[in-house]
């Protein structure tokens, strides 16, 4: 402990200076303290960055809860290999920012000396950090990110992938497969409509090789895409006329929360009404749902998790739909689909730390990621299967949103597609909007 | 057919850049301070305005009763406590302040109201609509916050040039020593005209929280185009920054029209136009308004 007060003593310096402070601390500390050295490496570090702050904040909001669970849980430490390890977590904020997030992740792997980095919610947070994992050969656990634009935008070499990096999460053969599944359900001239915006997920959901387009050909079904439009735009009436004029029935895309709202609230004025809606993104959480009224009831989206998923923890035992549970019961507050995951990316980090036989031996735990097979909350996670080396897939199923009168929220989401992943039970059939 | 649409819907939308500018254009022109913060300040009347729905169970527009004076208020103290005291030669000072203000508003209301994404719930009036000749269909709520902006305007210009307020403020923008001498105390006349910025800040909060969903982090976004209105229009005119809003919302609906992409890069292209060719804006006006 007596080396970590040495490098946090003099803050006022820049954080280069701090460094430069920390490292020769280290240094001296390394010849004249060795004992205390040896005491201090005892803990096992794990370093944890999400998106606490900022646009992209509700993915990280049930972090609190999950890691007091978490934190619990390990209390009593780790044995690996014979050894008792405490365990330390330590929590960075991204702050919504990929600059940001690169600069945490270096704090935590120089700083901290984190033994495993994991991390969560959205590219914005996950690439830049797992690229600073790899740069500097810190195993990392990355989640909730579709792997292309994990991948490819990290400039991922399918015949090569990467060696320090692992994710899990689904991909857009999935959501694709999810969505026509869906719209197979229901009587419509089958003419899509989509809204596909100008950043990484609207361009890979567009794209005419690996996107949306080919597929819906193939299964007979015909794209009205009128172009990549820009986020936060407050007019959406240029797409609310081209699907007016190709008589679409049904409506697809990934759409941020607000611009999802505009566009609906418009083409609700404008008398649009398609007869269905499945929508990537802005409706991931109640409360979006919620904001628009009445106006919410049977709208489509993706679903990652939830309590009906037939799965269980690999820490403390708790299925799915306990940890939701608990969840409600702590917060008041509804589950969402990023519960599981955090909860889930612990999972991943403990087993292979455990199975690693020495946490401090950077190179035993990427062997170890690399060689998971776990049943978690939400599903096998076993990397070698996967699209790509450093990608592992999870189920993904699809759902509508319903009005619910007499429940205690507004909205619950019922999961009406398990096309690519038969384990998770349906809860009712596709319901037409109009 | 559609370019029509596209040209009327886009005037609408120009009503409501034209609300969200109307205080920012207002305070530059009164005192020459830009104001960072503009953004988070409508953000932030829209979280007070869920408040009152919460509390009292309101119906969105009339929590405006209560809005509008509270705003007001915070920004009569807002500008006494903290703005005045930058106010100087130096534009950089000010600047700075809302900038930090900006930060402290964003990461108070995530604080208080978490990152959940919010919204008014106005009821019907939200999605209905008038059917006009030519197939085309104005949806009620736009077309009341495009004649709430007009009557705004108006009512400032009315407030700036019809009345003994409006010549003190007039008088402190065009020469605070002098008017000082005359017996105008600055820092009181710079306070109520934040104090009556804010208060359409409230109007268009309000507006605003109706129409779409906010989240503490979304009031940046806002600042951008109502930025875009005042320059086009002219800094420091009203009626400007009313042209300006419309011009900006038409030039993006007609970019839209061409192509999605094509949207808020029209609206850009118009701005920078408009630098190139007229620095001053369309409608400037001396000093003030």
């Amino acid at each position: 402990m007596i080396d970590k007060t040495l490098i946090e003593l003099p803050t006022g310096l820049t954080s280069r200076r701090r460094f430069v402070w920390g490292t020769s601390a280290l240094a001296a500390s390394a010849t004249l303290w060795r004992p205390t050295i040896a005491r201090a490496a005892d803990a096992i570090k794990i370093g944890y960055v999400s998106p606490k702050t900022g646009p992209l904040a509700p993915f990280a909001e049930a972090d609190g809860f999950i890691l007091g669970g978490i934190r619990a849980t390990l209390k009593d430490g780790l044995a690996v290999g014979g050894t008792s390890y405490a365990v330390e977590i330590i929590e960075k904020d991204s702050q919504s920012n990929p600059n940001r997030a690169a600069e945490v992740a270096s704090e935590l792997i120089l700083g901290d000396e984190v033994d495993v980095v994991v991390v969560s919610s959205t590219p914005e947070t996950a690439n830049p950090v797992s690229d600073q994992c790899e740069l500097n050969e810190v195993p990392c656990i990355s989640t909730v990110v579709p792997w292309q634009p994990w991948f490819f935008t990290r400039g991922g070499d399918p015949a090569v992938g990467f060696d320090w990096t692992w994710h899990f999460f689904w991909g857009l053969e999935d959501i694709i497969a999810v969505f026509t599944d869906m719209w197979g359900q229901i009587e419509t001239n089958r003419v899509v409509g989509g809204l596909f915006p100008n950043d990484g997920d609207g361009n890979a959901w567009g794209d005419p090789k690996l996107g949306f387009p080919p597929v819906l050909a193939g299964q007979g079904y015909t794209l009205v895409d009128p172009g990549r439009y820009q986020n936060l735009s407050q007019d959406f009436t240029a797409q609310i006329n081209a699907f007016k004029q190709g008589d679409v029935e049904i409506v697809t895309g990934v759409v941020i929360p607000p611009d999802f709202t505009t566009f609906w609230t418009q083409a609700k004025q404008q008398g649009f009404n398609p007869k269905a809606a499945s929508i990537g993104k802005a409706l991931l959480f109640p409360v979006s749902v919620e904001a628009l009224g009445e106006a919410g009831h049977n709208l489509s989206s993706e679903v990652w998790w939830s309590p009906n998923h037939p799965f269980k923890s690999s820490l403390n035992g708790l299925g799915a739909k306990a940890v939701a549970d608990a969840y409600t019961a702590a917060t008041g507050r509804q589950w969402t689909q990023p519960i599981g995951f955090a909860h889930a990316l612990f999972e991943v980090a403990v087993d292979a730390l455990v199975r690693s036989g020495d946490p401090k031996d950077k190179q035993a735990v990427v062997a170890a990621v690399a060689a998971t097979k776990l049943d978690t909350v939400v599903g096998n996670v076993a990397w070698g299967s996967g699209p790509v080396k450093n990608v592992a897939k999870t189920p993904l199923v699809g759902g509508q949103w319903r009005r619910t009168p007499d429940g205690p929220f507004k909205y619950d989401l019922v999961i009406t597609s398990n096309s690519v992943a038969a384990m998770v039970p349906t809860g009712g059939r596709m319901e037409a909007m109009s | 057919m559609n370019l029509l649409n596209a040209v009327v819907q886009g005037i609408l939308l120009g009503g409501l850049y034209a609300l969200v500018a109307a205080g920012l254009s207002l305070i530059f022109g009164v005192m020459r301070l830009v104001n960072i913060a503009h953004g988070d300040l409508i953000v932030l009347a829209g979280y007070v305005a869920l408040v009152a729905v919460w509390a009292t169970g309101l119906h969105p527009l009339l929590t405006l009763i209560v809005v509008v004076p509270i705003m007001a208020v915070l920004g009569y103290a807002l500008q006494r406590g903290v703005l005045n005291r930058t106010l100087g030669a130096d534009i950089l000072p000010p600047l700075l302040v809302t900038f930090g203000l900006s930060v402290i508003i964003q990461n108070g209301l995530l604080q208080t109201f978490t990152a959940d994404s919010q919204k008014l719930q106005a009821g019907a009036i939200e999605t209905v609509s008038l059917a006009l000749p030519g197939g085309l269909a104005v949806g009620v709520l736009p077309l009341a916050m495009f004649v709430v902006a007009v009557l705004i305007i108006a009512g400032l210009q009315l407030v700036f040039y019809r009345t003994e307020l409006g010549r003190a403020f007039r008088a402190t923008s065009d020469d605070p020593s002098t008017a000082r001498l005359m017996g105008i105390d600055n820092a009181h006349m710079f306070a109520l005209a934040m104090a009556l910025a804010l208060a359409v800040c409230a109007v268009a909060g309000v507006f605003l929280a109706i129409r779409s969903i906010f989240d503490p982090a979304i009031g940046p976004a806002r600042l951008l185009f109502a930025f875009e209105a005042v320059i086009i229009g002219g800094l420091g005119s009203l009626w400007g920054t009313l042209a300006g809003g419309i011009i900006l919302g038409v030039a993006q609906g007609i970019g839209a029209e061409i192509n999605p992409g094509w949207q808020l890069l029209m609206g850009h292209l118009v701005f920078l136009a408009v630098l190139v060719l007229r620095p001053q804006g369309l409608f400037p006006k001396g000093s003030l308004a």
